[in-house]
């Protein structure tokens, strides 16, 4: 493959040659829809024979994602996929990954729920992605792509920011943008980092102990509450350094926005067509579209809800990010949300129904 | 008197690697002499810098507090596939794991059955009392029939409890394994003998040879609720009955 071919591909398989491309040292992954392209496209690729990079097939998402917490506590560049029955297994492990402040990837290509649910597309696992998930005080740094471009985009970005505050981060998709097909420029190759940068990049990591350096230990444990509290304190105090340095965003016609919709990921593209036919009868309709769920772009739509006549919160979901919007806002101007469940993906057209009754916008 | 102590007359020393750290382990614990053994052999291999272990959720899950190397501690049950993603990833380590028996027979039977299938190129050091210690003396996988603990007062019973679980026969079974072996450290030969295993395991990770298992059949006389000396005999008398000391595999 040449550097800035376009390609067609899926969003998963997307994913796949990303990692590989990123400097990613192992995946390490158990098979679930919509997801599973994502193992077979690397198992197909052998970049172990090429890079280097370890791909295992685990027993378990439980494994899994303890494979990430061991890799990501030596310091390597891990990743691990699934589908939302499967990240709700490894919830587990991401709270020990936090409370250890171990890096590492998880990719989210949520279907609909609650237990088994179905295969089809669903954002329903927004509430377990932006509120932690396991036990305890705890975020993920959780980025979510609304096209092919975005899924190959992210995983560099995604590992990047995981190791700069050693916090887990998640890639939240959904089966849309998993399975969709779409032109995509794959970025360029990047080199796995060497043992050597990895001890001098990571000098908490259990990388084996040289010299007289202290001992490394990767651990979420501590009895003593006066020491707990401090730890808590700390990734407090990192979070929110996260909140005020990481929060990403995309906006579409809001210079003069009478209303305002806030969709993510492939609710996000279903919202672009819904503008066009809007503004096209001349309602003045835009799109905020959080990159980031969390930290969640708050101060950005605080700012937004003094200028719109109401906000609609469009997920395909019973109404979860909308309580970040409502929390935002804080009663400045009425927000409403819609949304479908149980795989059923809205139409544009539902959504500009939807936005017509429940925000009464007319011209 | 002054001229026998030097260096060449030293017969015994603690190792290095086991620091001055004061043990939270109980009076006639096994879990101290498993300690020393593995600072020992990683001492003696002269692998410090190369050596990376994985403590459990159990009495051992401070095990990382008394041997000077990195470590990482598991969830429960979750230390082989830890210790399997460690050793790919670094393929040059010794990477182990310490584990009990309801950390790795009961919670973690997955990924231990797994890792070692798989033939993942780790040593897995088991030390099996047949009681949860740590939460304070509870009915484990590997409790004797008749065993009285807190959750099985009146003794376990089949009906009710199920049978005990003799995991190390099963990895004996499994291709990945190249070493399985059971032993014990109630005597100075016990002791000896399990320093062997170890080694033989610890060497077996290094140059990836496939998976190794140590099962360590260990005494807990807190939860037993007898004298360190009674528990001994009482391992001798019960334990050994069930759960057979000696190889069961070499490969």
């Amino acid at each position: 493959m040449k550097e800035q071919e376009i390609l067609l591909m899926k969003g998963n398989e997307a994913i796949a040659h990303a990692a590989i491309r990123c400097g990613c040292d192992g995946y390490f992954g158990y098979p679930i829809t919509p997801q599973s392209e994502i193992l077979e496209t690397l198992a197909v690729e052998k970049p172990w024979e090429t890079t280097g990079m370890v791909v295992l097939q685990a027993e378990s998402e439980v494994a899994s994602i303890n494979m990430i917490y061991g890799g990501g506590g030596s310091g390597k560049r891990v990743m691990t996929s699934s589908s939302s029955p499967g990240v709700a297994l490894m919830q587990e492990g991401i709270a020990y990954m936090a409370g250890a402040e171990i890096p590492g990837l998880i990719v989210n290509v949520q279907r609909g729920g609650p237990g088994l649910g179905t295969i089809q597309p669903s954002q329903g696992d927004y509430f377990q992605a932006t509120r932690g998930g396991g036990n305890g005080d705890y975020y993920v740094l959780v980025l979510a792509p609304s096209s092919v471009q975005e899924m190959a985009d992210f995983v560099d970005l995604a590992f990047e920011l995981s190791f700069k505050h050693r916090i887990p981060a998640m890639i939240l998709s959904d089966g849309v943008v998993g399975q969709v097909m779409e032109k995509v420029v794959l970025p360029p190759f990047k080199p796995r980092r060497t043992d050597e940068e990895i001890e001098r990049e990571c000098p908490w990591a259990s990388t084996g102990r040289k010299g007289k350096r202290p001992i490394n230990v990767i651990t979420s444990l501590e009895l003593l509450p006066e020491a707990m509290e401090k730890h808590n304190l700390h990734l407090q105090e990192k979070y929110q350094l996260i909140r005020e340095t990481e929060v990403r965003y995309e906006e579409q016609q809001t210079e003069d926005a009478e209303y305002l919709i806030v969709a993510f990921g492939s609710a996000a593209r279903i919202a672009q067509k819904a503008i066009s036919i809007m503004r096209a009868e001349g309602l003045r309709v835009g799109l905020l579209r959080p990159i980031t769920l969390w930290p969640f772009p708050s101060k950005r739509i605080q700012e937004l809800s003094e200028q719109v006549k109401g906000i609609l919160s469009f997920e395909i979901n019973a109404g979860q990010m909308v309580e970040d919007v409502r929390l935002a806002v804080e009663g400045r101007t009425p927000v409403a949300h819609y949304g479908k469940m149980g795989g059923i993906v809205p139409t544009p057209d539902e959504l500009i129904q939807a936005l017509r009754t429940k925000l009464t916008v007319s011209k | 008197m002054e001229n026998i102590i030097s260096p060449e007359n030293i017969v015994y020393q603690k190792p290095t690697l086991l620091n001055d750290t004061d043990m939270h382990y109980c009076p006639g614990c096994s879990h101290g002499v498993v300690h020393k053994l593995i600072a020992e052999v990683i001492e003696e291999m002269g692998v410090e810098e190369k050596a990376v272990g994985v403590s459990p959720v159990g009495c051992a899950v401070f095990a990382y507090k008394y041997i000077d190397i990195d470590w990482q501690e598991a969830a429960h049950g979750r230390a082989p596939a830890i210790a399997t993603a460690i050793k790919r990833l670094w393929p040059d380590h010794l990477v182990f794991t310490y584990q009990g028996d309801g950390d790795l027979a009961c919670i973690g039977t997955a990924e231990t059955i797994h890792a070692l299938n798989r033939g993942e190129n780790i040593a897995i050091i088991f030390i099996n009392n047949a009681i949860y210690g740590m939460t304070g003396g509870q009915m484990a996988p590997t409790t004797l029939m008749g065993m009285k603990t807190a959750t099985c007062p009146y003794g376990r019973q089949a009906d009710l409890h199920g049978y005990p679980l003799k995991i190390t026969e099963i990895a004996a079974q499994l291709e990945g394994t190249c070493y399985v072996t059971r032993q014990s450290v109630h005597s100075v030969a016990a002791i000896r003998k399990a320093k062997r295993a170890i080694r033989q395991a610890f060497e077996n990770s290094i140059n990836r040879r496939g998976s190794s298992l140590v099962e360590i059949v260990s005494t807990c006389s807190s939860g037993w609720k007898k004298t360190p000396v009674e528990a001994n005999k009482w391992m001798e008398e019960h334990m050994f009955d069930f759960y057979h000391v000696g190889d069961l595999k070499v490969v």
